[in-house]
């Protein structure tokens, strides 16, 4: 890894203005991509008071994968009310990567305000299965390693190498659905079976529920985020970056491009007091806890994470939008907002949220 | 990296007025064909990027950031492949993003990467878009039937011909409107290294007897399916300055969008095209696109969508673009060529068609074009469109800087 510079400042002060989701659940037959979006789309407008013609940039993230079907995402376009044309743009990654092309949009000026979305669902496949194409299609995707199997790997090299045990996972498990008994959103809440074991040393219980869902964001910037917003979540840096692609070739126990994007993104300048990270196996929160330097007095996963409610392509745009939530109540004046992708925590997107002072 | 890199982001240039210019100093792409089974999907695309740093006389350390882009993925059948492509691109460390846009990905990828430098994030940026369809079949790629929703019917030719035809009916056009374009394209073709099909005992009758696909189309009207990559090195002023060869300047770039299927749309002109031409030509300060433009690279994957193209983007009144063909305007010496390349006709990689489009554009007014070139090219507009007519991408790039 490249030694990072101090984190650049932002030319432009740019907010979370306003978020939605659903309720995220096992199954969702009855509704397309579109019937499930929709509402989410009407409740974040609502809430700024916006309407679709007056957003200056619109931005989503989604996988023609999960819907198995190309260009999956022209059809949930239709659904945000394109006519006449909007400004638009798509992204083949969870949410928090459309939300940050939207930033760098709102960055040069073009726009002053901007709807991003994101959607999965899960239920009408094998999720172990399909995610197995995201690997090397020559060398490894023919042997089908699924995503729980490469997460245990890493679960087991944590273990080996003396960072966690299994009650350790276990109380992460625990903590996170106890945490979700007060997110209406979630798919497991309260009291969850730790479970057989999936793939040793991950139980079930270490893994996030297999569930459909969306979510939306909103962001403004400078004196519109004011206007509408009582309390805007300031983005005061965000960054991502990959990592190689071989888990032969990586210290799975580490997670160097979390700490190199959270470093770019200001978060080590001052601490932060809530996190929300998109650590869908109990183990890879020990691995972010780390790289991230989250002390026990930040407030990790307030929401439940990813184990309460873990809807692919989403769960990362969540994350920053149950963090500025959280700041926007007042409940947080500075939070750590985390998205990953890929096999093992490849890829990893820190924003760092801010109130104004209080 | 070094701070030179990227030097819209270091404290000594001050408060940042404005949007930083944005330049193209590296343009690289591969040898298109019909099955590159020499390389894999790694291979393929780090030709392209190799090829784009080469000419920009840069390493890989001097990237900041990727930004890549490709139509579905499940024409390889590689999900988010990105994630495979990290390494190959020498993106480890650094900000990697995947634009998907349909059809038109090429050319929003560019106008992704311009923002990060536009905006002050990045100072150099690699953006690259490929397709390698050897790896799969395209045409039923499209057609995966979907319970409730509208197939493409057998690939994209079945879907835009009752458009074509619904332009022909409009406009009055004759039928040999479309196999001039191919034939011109096809000729240009022959003139580009890099292009597909190099036909070279191509005749005007050859197209006219060619086999009937999807009515009025024919085969020699249609684009092949390519295996190739297109990668392209954006910087800032700075980077720029560093530069051993001319930069193409970007002077205006914009995506729109629009329902794919309602009752209102205008399937021969949508308007996302003609909204996003105008958001272009007044960035760039265009006022009459014919007088003020000198070339234009636009994605015609059926013969018939230049002239349709040239009234959607301004360049000729409704009704009236079929007679710009007719009369030789878009001919390689015409007053305003059209597809100098070769265009999409002759070289179809999907996902990086966009982009090719993009590059040529940047490459005419570098001066770069070799025997394709535009005898003084200084302002050259890029054009790319998705879905069913539904995404627009596109940017005028110019010889000389942004003066605004």
């Amino acid at each position: 890894m490249p030694a990072p510079r101090s984190a650049p400042r932002p030319l432009r002060d740019i907010a979370v203005v306003a978020f939605a989701q659903t309720d995220h659940r096992r199954t969702s037959d009855e509704l397309s991509e579109v019937e499930m979006l929709m509402p989410v789309l009407h409740q974040v407008l609502a809430q700024t008071g916006l309407r679709t013609s007056d957003i200056g940039f619109t931005c989503s993230g989604s996988t023609d994968y999960l819907a198995g079907r190309a260009f999956s995402f022209t059809m949930a376009l239709d659904g945000v009310g394109a006519w006449p044309p909007i400004s638009e743009s798509h992204v083949e990654m969870d949410g928090a990567w459309a939300l940050y092309e939207a930033w760098t949009k709102l960055l040069t000026g073009d726009a002053d305000t901007a709807l991003v979305y994101a959607y999965g669902k899960s239920s009408p496949g094998s999720v172990r299965d399909v995610l197995t194409r995201q690997l090397d299609p020559y060398y490894v995707a023919p042997l089908w390693p699924d995503s729980v199997a490469l997460a245990a790997l890493q679960a087991q090299a944590l273990i080996d190498a003396g960072d966690t045990d299994e009650p350790a996972l276990a109380a992460v498990a625990t903590r996170s659905r106890a945490a979700a008994t007060d997110n209406s959103h979630a798919q497991l809440r309260g009291s969850v079976p730790h479970g057989e074991y999936a793939v040793r040393p991950l139980r079930t219980g270490d893994c996030p529920p297999i569930g459909d869902g969306a979510a939306a964001v909103i962001l403004a910037a400078g004196e519109r985020a004011r206007e509408l917003c009582e309390r805007p979540a300031w983005i005061r840096g965000i960054d991502h970056r990959i990592e190689a692609h071989g888990l032969g070739v990586r210290d799975l126990t580490d997670s160097p491009s979390a700490r190199l994007a959270a470093e770019r993104a200001g978060a080590f300048e001052r601490p932060v007091d809530t996190a929300e990270l998109h650590a869908p196996f109990s183990s890879q929160e020990v691995v972010l806890r780390k790289a991230l330097r989250l002390g026990d007095d930040v407030d990790v996963n307030p929401s439940g994470g990813a184990l309460a409610a873990h809807p692919i392509m989403a769960a990362g745009l969540i994350r920053i939008g149950e963090a500025a939530a959280r700041i926007g109540r007042g409940d947080s004046d500075r939070a750590l907002a985390h998205a990953t992708s890929g096999p093992c925590l490849q890829q990893n997107l820190v924003a760092v949220l801010e109130g104004d002072p209080r | 990296m070094s701070p030179a890199a990227s030097p819209g982001t270091s404290p000594a240039t001050g408060p940042a007025t404005g949007k930083e210019p944005v330049a193209v100093v590296g343009i690289g792409q591969t040898k298109h064909v019909a099955a590159r089974r020499d390389v894999s999907i790694a291979g393929l695309v780090r030709e392209a990027a190799r090829r784009a740093l080469d000419d920009a006389e840069l390493t890989w350390a001097d990237i900041d950031a990727v930004v890549i882009g490709k139509a579905p993925d499940f024409f390889e059948g590689v999900m988010m492949p990105e994630l495979y492509l990290a390494d190959a691109l020498g993106a480890v460390g650094k900000p990697m993003l995947r634009v998907h846009t349909a059809g038109s990905v090429g050319g929003s990828t560019a106008l992704v990467a311009t923002n990060l430098i536009a905006g002050r994030v990045h100072g150099t940026v690699l953006t690259l878009a490929y397709e390698k369809q050897s790896e799969s079949n395209a045409m039923w790629g499209l057609s995966l039937p979907i319970p409730f929703q509208q197939p493409l019917l057998a690939g994209a030719g079945g879907f835009f011909a009752p458009h074509v035809r619904a332009y022909m009916r409009r406009t009055g056009a004759p039928d040999t409107v479309g196999s001039l374009v191919a034939y011109k394209d096809r000729r240009n073709a022959l003139k580009n290294p890099y292009a597909h099909l190099h036909e070279h005992d191509i005749t005007l009758e050859k197209v006219q007897a060619s086999p009937m696909l999807w009515d009025p189309i024919r085969y020699s009207e249609t684009c092949p399916s390519s295996d190739g990559a297109c990668a392209m090195v954006l910087t800032d002023r700075a980077g720029a300055a560093r530069s051993p060869r001319p930069a193409a300047w970007m002077h205006g770039g914009a995506m729109r969008s629009e329902p794919t299927l309602f009752a209102g749309k205008d399937f021969v002109s949508p308007q996302a095209g003609k909204d996003c031409a105008a958001d272009v030509y007044r960035q760039a300060g265009i006022a009459d696109p014919r007088r003020d433009i000198d070339a234009v690279e636009m994605y015609v994957p059926f013969s018939w969508y230049e002239p349709m193209w040239l009234e959607n983007l301004g360049f000729a009144d409704e009704g009236e673009g079929w007679k710009l063909t007719e009369s030789g305007v878009t001919e390689l010496d015409g007053d305003l060529p059209v597809n100098m390349s070769g265009g999409v006709l002759s070289t179809n990689p999907i996902g990086a068609s966009g982009m090719i489009r993009f590059a040529e554009a940047a490459l005419q007014v570098r001066g770069q074009a070799g025997e394709h070139q535009v005898d003084g090219a200084r302002r050259v507009l890029g054009h790319a469109y998705g879905g069913g007519s539904q995404f627009f991408s596109m940017w005028l790039v110019g010889a000389a800087p942004p003066t605004s």
